[in-house]
């Protein structure tokens, strides 16, 4: 479903933050880049997700090549995922409600279903009640549970998470791992980037280890260790 | 199309609620535009006002040849039967003392005036045509018949009528020239509130555009924005203008009622205000579009 093959990304100024770097994840697979910071996690989810282009090598996403992607076909093409970013980019002026309803809305689902999949998706995440809350509200774990209903309402096929435990403490890391064992389950492909070794553990998806620019190493987790590990 | 529809009515509705977020900045902006507007809008006025007067002169230009006072019956006969003979003129027509006297008196109100005078003060007088109007022959056929015997002077009267229609021309190439300039100032003051806006609502559009925001739905609220304060500058500008000639009415009333004629700017009317209105709302909608698409451009992926 995702292949990178070769891919190159050098930023303005010579940076480069991926050297080479070959990964195929299939649909349906968890996946946990794991690495340092600076070693090229967050470059290369926002590769997958046609954030960033790659400087050389391709990117292909359900047999897209996101490199030769038309710029006005983008918009749609990132439809497929559910984002959840490092900085959590939240729009504080918006209720709970309405930051979990802004995918809905741009692809324009009406409002009556949009609200009941944004209470579907709040209540999927424990903040049913805290629907009419502003952001800034919420304790910094519902943040990040926010943020995930956010990249989850729209049903997205690939989940792609930069970092989500952030610099939250490790019982919340158990319960976000949870969440996205949960989405697993249900054959969305979920790949996180994380140097949290807690989350990477509670995960136990195949991990891949970014070092440099560079992988590492990367090991496939038996085929049957997310529904053979008790949550 | 009910997609289409709520797409818009979100957009909608957003605009007037940014609006209402800060009224005093919004009111300002509506007042910068109004002003500029105001310019073009009350110098079309005066033009079209000027221009509605001089449709009641006459249109071809006539020579008007004043008697002596002195001169008797038979001396306005004889200047009659020369003028006739000539075949360059077109019309002659006698304009007797008594009858010049009692046009005045009908057409000016002036009556009372008129009727306390011992005696008429108005020569006889010939009107004619000439066959050819341009000026080249007109102002020597009028030096030549003013050295007549018994004619006291002659008078080129209706060139009057074309140099103003001239002038007016320029008027209105001014206008358009002023009017082309402002559209652009108008584009500038949108495009630029626009875009302190969008500076404001960075984070807004760099979410939406993750989550699969197409560039017309991150446009479109801006759009309406940049419409908005067009259109209500227009209407901005046409109030200033529409305000301005109510109280020169007011002022020209009284002066109407002395020369007994009627004297009065047109008020700005209803097409007026919706040419402006639609005109500025669209110079404010491009304004918008211009601000937008440079941010897109700025932040497309790379």
């Amino acid at each position: 479903m995702i292949s990178l093959s070769q891919v190159v990304k050098r930023y303005p100024g010579g940076y480069e933050a991926l050297k080479q770097v070959s990964l195929e994840i299939a649909a349906g697979e968890m996946v946990c880049i794991t690495g340092p910071s600076g070693a090229g996690k967050s470059t290369l989810l926002k590769l997958v997700a046609a954030v960033e282009k790659p400087t050389s090598g391709s990117v292909v996403v359900s047999g897209q090549n996101v490199a030769r992607l038309r710029p006005r076909a983008v918009p749609y093409f990132r439809r497929v995922f559910g984002l959840i970013f490092q900085d959590q980019k939240l729009l504080y002026d918006r209720s709970a409600f309405d930051n979990v309803a802004l995918p809905l809305q741009i692809q324009g689902y009406d409002s009556k279903d949009a609200a009941r999949r944004v209470r579907a998706a709040l209540d999927k995440v424990g903040l049913l009640g805290r629907e009419k809350a502003m952001p800034v509200a919420l304790s910094g774990g519902e943040q990040q549970r926010l943020c995930i209903a956010r990249a989850i309402v729209h049903r997205p096929k690939i989940l792609v998470a930069d970092e989500p435990t952030g610099n939250l403490d490790a019982r919340h890391a158990i319960e976000l791992a949870s969440l996205f064992r949960s989405f697993n389950q249900v054959g969305v492909t979920v790949i996180v980037a994380t140097h949290d070794a807690q989350l990477a553990e509670a995960l136990r998806p195949r991990h891949v280890r970014l070092e440099g620019g560079a992988i590492a190493a990367s090991e496939h987790a038996p085929a049957s260790a997310a529904e053979a590990t008790p949550s | 199309m009910k997609r289409w529809l709520a797409h818009h009515g979100r957009a909608v509705t957003s605009a007037f609620r940014r609006l209402a977020r800060a009224p005093f900045a919004a009111l300002f902006n509506v007042l910068v535009i109004g002003i500029a507007l105001a310019l073009p809008v009350a110098l079309y006025t005066v033009i079209y006002n000027v221009q509605l007067w001089s449709q009641h002169l006459p249109g071809d230009p006539q020579i008007t040849l004043f008697l002596d006072r002195d001169a008797t019956r038979t001396d306005a006969a004889d200047i009659e039967r020369k003028l006739k003979q000539r075949d360059d003129l077109k019309k002659v027509a006698f304009v007797s003392r008594d009858q010049a006297l009692q046009e005045l008196q009908r057409s000016t109100g002036l009556k009372d005036v008129l009727q306390g005078l011992e005696r008429n003060p108005l020569p006889d007088a010939f009107i004619v045509e000439a066959r050819d109007v341009s000026s080249a022959t007109l102002e020597p056929l009028r030096a030549q018949l003013s050295k007549w015997p018994k004619v006291e002077r002659a008078q080129l009267d209706s060139i009057w009528a074309k140099r103003l229609e001239a002038v007016l021309r320029t008027a209105r190439i001014a206008v358009f020239v002023l009017a082309t300039l402002l559209a652009f100032a108008l584009v500038a003051v949108t495009f630029n509130t626009i875009r302190l806006q969008i500076l404001t609502q960075r984070a807004d559009i760099e979410v939406a555009q993750l989550f699969g925001a197409t560039a017309s739905f991150i446009r479109r609220p801006f759009l309406y924005d940049g419409a908005l304060l067009g259109a209500l500058g227009g209407v901005a500008g046409c109030a200033i203008v529409g305000g301005t000639v109510v109280l020169l009415n007011r002022e020209l009333a009284p002066l109407s009622d002395l020369y007994g004629m009627l004297v009065a700017l047109r008020p700005v009317v209803w097409t007026d205000l919706l040419a402006v209105f639609a005109f500025s709302g669209f110079l404010g909608w491009m304004g918008a579009w211009l601000s937008v698409s440079r941010h897109l451009a700025s932040t497309a992926s790379r």
